[in-house]
């Protein structure tokens, strides 16, 4: 009978976007756990200890709990369906981005033959929701934060794309299923360039210091968020630890083999997974407590002078040795 | 190059951190380790207090309020002048406006004003923040030991005194027929034992004579009421023809000495009975050569303890803490402390951090007592019984 309901299409349907729901709201309040505690350990502090009584663990789920309770605000210049619409539309994008990643073998809410190219233009609505944000909330320092994340997301996501589609290229296909199940240990060190520009430009993509210029707390308040209040601004700091965790399965699925292991990655495929975009989160979280904000010019640099010529070369080399070395394409 | 040098130290530096322990004191949950000498509150020894107003007019904020009246004393002795003496009414500290600086507690020449380390008193009305003399007194429950004083450093100047003084006090031959020196009677005979005579022993001994301790402090209070007049000196004097109020203080000087000549045998045979534990007594009595110091101190004392029981009845601070603590001769607010605390045992031990008699707390909750206070009680009990179990 269980089988039977599983065929039927809109059961899976239901079953599968649930089972995404669950992840999307639990593994990002971990990344955001573990960086208030990392943080904290990293600056010489304990960070939350009381909510929940161990250590703090449910720091966050009072949080949640408070930004329920806060009136919701929208500013009398706001344009107030674009406000209000805009921190759905940029969480929403890490949701389903989720159903494309595969988690195991054969657990992948849907295999999209193109995965990455659905993830990657999926992800990038984000930033619509943010110029929304920006623009809508009539507020000059939201508008500031507005356009300098225009600017920079839409710079990072030339070499984003470009290291992705390196990936891709080696692989031969488009599927993060097929990609992960293509790949092979000598990819970690020969893609390295690649997997570096893929990290930094994620990190500038989710305004994760030291790319976080959009959202400056220093210089423009909190950016397109500063007129936020409760359950909105809520969501947007959502956008931001789902986004982590997005970007950590991308990474991990296109760089590190998804859910490959040095052993049992079959049984154990979920666990190498999450593995790997904690660890992911980890980095992200370290840079954030190690480097300070990039200049605006400092990032455009970094983004048209570094990440992309590098990228660039990659894609080519990856091209030659795809094209030339026979044992690149498992015939040698 | 060295951009890169400095990237990979920076993550270096915060990863180390996150492996060191944390810096943070989790102070509500975790006390803090403070000081002995740490300035948390002032407390008052009311007992000790003189309404001299010293405190008050130096105080820099002029947050001290002290009201007082004079109460008249009736005369002792018919024909004598009557006395007056100030009663405390109202001694109030504003820690609102207070700024910490001691001058209070330097200026007090008595000794009423004290620094405790407790600092959890703050209050949701900022009158509440005016502790009157009951709350002050209570503070005094948590007012540390002073410190032991520098082993090395130079003796008190009471002390050197005292030890100038020693051989005229004893040049008696029972004494040194008994073979004791001059530190036994401190240790046998504490009841006659002042500062000054136990001074010899106290730089050896941390604590004279543990058990004889309270009899000697229950004998040293006299009752001046009682002071008569030795009719055979004062006839002799009128004889003399001496003025009247001569002759009578003669007289009553006469009786006084013999009142304490009687005293002090029967403290030193009580003393003795008191089955002093010879180990005590060595301890204390370091330079008497041999166990029987005590029977021989208090055979041997009984008609030369003159000098001795004059001393104990020196108002001096000996008269607050008859069994001074060798350790602290200078310092004698902690035999106040010690009567305060009602410990004639005291001595410097150091204890360490206090903590909590269960017992008294429970007893002081169920009395009816606020927490604050209860728990003073028990941090002093506490201190109290560790300090019994190290002497």
């Amino acid at each position: 009978v269980i089988e039977s309901l599983l065929d039927n299409w809109w059961v899976a349907a239901v079953l599968k976007a649930v089972a995404c729901l669950g992840v999307f709201l639990t593994v990002p309040l971990i990344i955001g756990q573990t960086e208030h505690k990392v943080m904290a350990h990293m600056q010489g502090r304990t960070g939350p200890m009381y909510a929940g009584a161990f250590h703090g663990w449910a720091q966050l789920v009072a949080d949640g709990i408070k930004f329920v309770q806060k009136e919701d605000v929208v500013p009398d210049n706001a344009d107030r369906g674009v406000f209000k619409l805009a921190p759905a539309v940029s969480l929403l994008p890490a949701l389903f981005v989720l159903v494309v990643i595969p988690w195991s073998p054969g657990l992948v809410a849907e295999k999209l033959d193109i995965g990455l190219f659905y993830a990657l233009a999926i992800s990038s609505i984000t930033t619509i929701g943010m110029l929304m944000a920006a623009w809508s909330s009539a507020n000059k320092f939201s508008l500031l934060g507005g356009i300098r994340g225009a600017a920079q997301l839409i710079a990072y996501e030339l070499p984003l794309v470009l290291s992705a589609a390196t990936v891709a290229m080696f692989a031969g296909t488009l599927s993060l299923t097929g990609i992960a199940a293509a790949w092979e240990w000598w990819w970690i060190p020969f893609l390295a360039p690649a997997m570096f520009v893929f990290f930094v430009a994620s990190l500038a993509e989710l305004n994760r210091p030291p790319f976080d210029m959009p959202v400056a707390d220093s210089e423009i308040i909190f950016g397109h968020m500063t007129e936020y209040t409760g359950l909105r601004f809520a969501f947007f700091l959502l956008t931001e630890y789902a986004g982590i965790v997005v970007a950590g399965a991308l990474f991990a699925v296109l760089f590190l083999g998804g859910w490959r292991g040095p052993f049992l990655s079959a049984e154990l495929g979920i666990l190498w997974t999450f593995l790997k975009i904690f660890a992911f989160g980890f980095v992200v979280i370290w840079l954030r407590v190690a480097y300070p904000r990039l200049r605006e010019d400092q990032l455009q640099k970094l983004c048209w002078k570094v990440l992309i010529p590098l990228s660039l070369v990659q894609i080519f080399v990856a091209a030659a040795v795809k094209l030339y070395a026979p044992w690149a394409n498992g015939t040698w | 190059m060295a951009k890169g040098l400095g990237l990979a130290k920076g993550l270096m530096v915060t990863l180390n951190t996150m492996r060191k322990p944390t810096a943070t004191k989790h102070y509500p949950d975790a006390k803090p380790a403070l000081p002995p000498r740490t300035r948390g509150v002032i407390a008052l020894f009311e007992e000790n207090c003189t309404v001299c107003m010293l405190c008050a007019r130096e105080c820099p904020d002029w947050c001290i309020y002290i009201d007082s009246h004079k109460e008249v004393v009736p005369p002792k002795t018919p024909g004598a002048r009557a006395r007056t003496r100030n009663i405390l009414d109202r001694f109030a500290i504003d820690f609102a406006l207070c700024m910490y600086c001691g001058i209070c507690i330097e200026v007090c020449p008595f000794d009423a004003l004290f620094w405790s380390p407790e600092f959890e008193y703050s209050e949701y009305d900022i009158r509440e923040l005016t502790h009157e003399k009951e709350r002050l007194r209570e503070w005094m429950y948590t007012v540390p030991a002073p410190p032991a004083l520098d082993p090395d450093g130079e003796p008190a100047a009471e002390l050197v005194a005292a030890q100038k003084a020693e051989p005229k006090v004893y040049e008696a031959p029972a004494l040194q027929a008994g073979g004791a020196a001059v530190a036994a009677p401190a240790a046998a005979a504490p009841a006659a034992a002042p500062a000054a005579v136990a001074a010899p022993a106290a730089a050896a001994a941390p604590a004279p004579a543990a058990a004889p301790g309270k009899p000697a402090r229950e004998h040293a209070e006299i009752d001046k009421e009682d002071v008569g007049v030795d009719q055979g000196v004062f006839d002799a004097a009128i004889s003399a023809g001496l003025p009247e109020r001569v002759a009578r203080a003669k007289a009553k000087s006469a009786w006084m000495k013999n009142w304490k000549k009687e005293n002090a045998a029967t403290q030193a045979a009580e003393a003795t009975a008191a089955a002093v534990p010879p180990a005590a007594v060595d301890e204390s009595a370091v330079q008497a050569p041999a166990a029987e110091a005590p029977a021989a101190a208090a055979a041997g004392t009984a008609p030369d303890t003159e000098g001795a029981a004059v001393v104990a009845m020196d108002p001096g601070p000996t008269s607050v803490a008859p069994t001074v603590d060798p350790a602290s001769q200078g310092a004698d607010t902690h035999g106040m402390t010690g009567s305060v605390v009602g410990d004639a045992q005291e001595s410097h031990v150091d204890v360490g951090e206090p903590q909590i008699d269960q017992e008294t707390y429970d007893a002081a909750i169920a009395s009816g007592l606020p927490d604050r206070v209860a728990r003073a009680k028990a941090k002093s009990a506490w201190v109290k019984k560790a300090r019994k179990g190290q002497v």
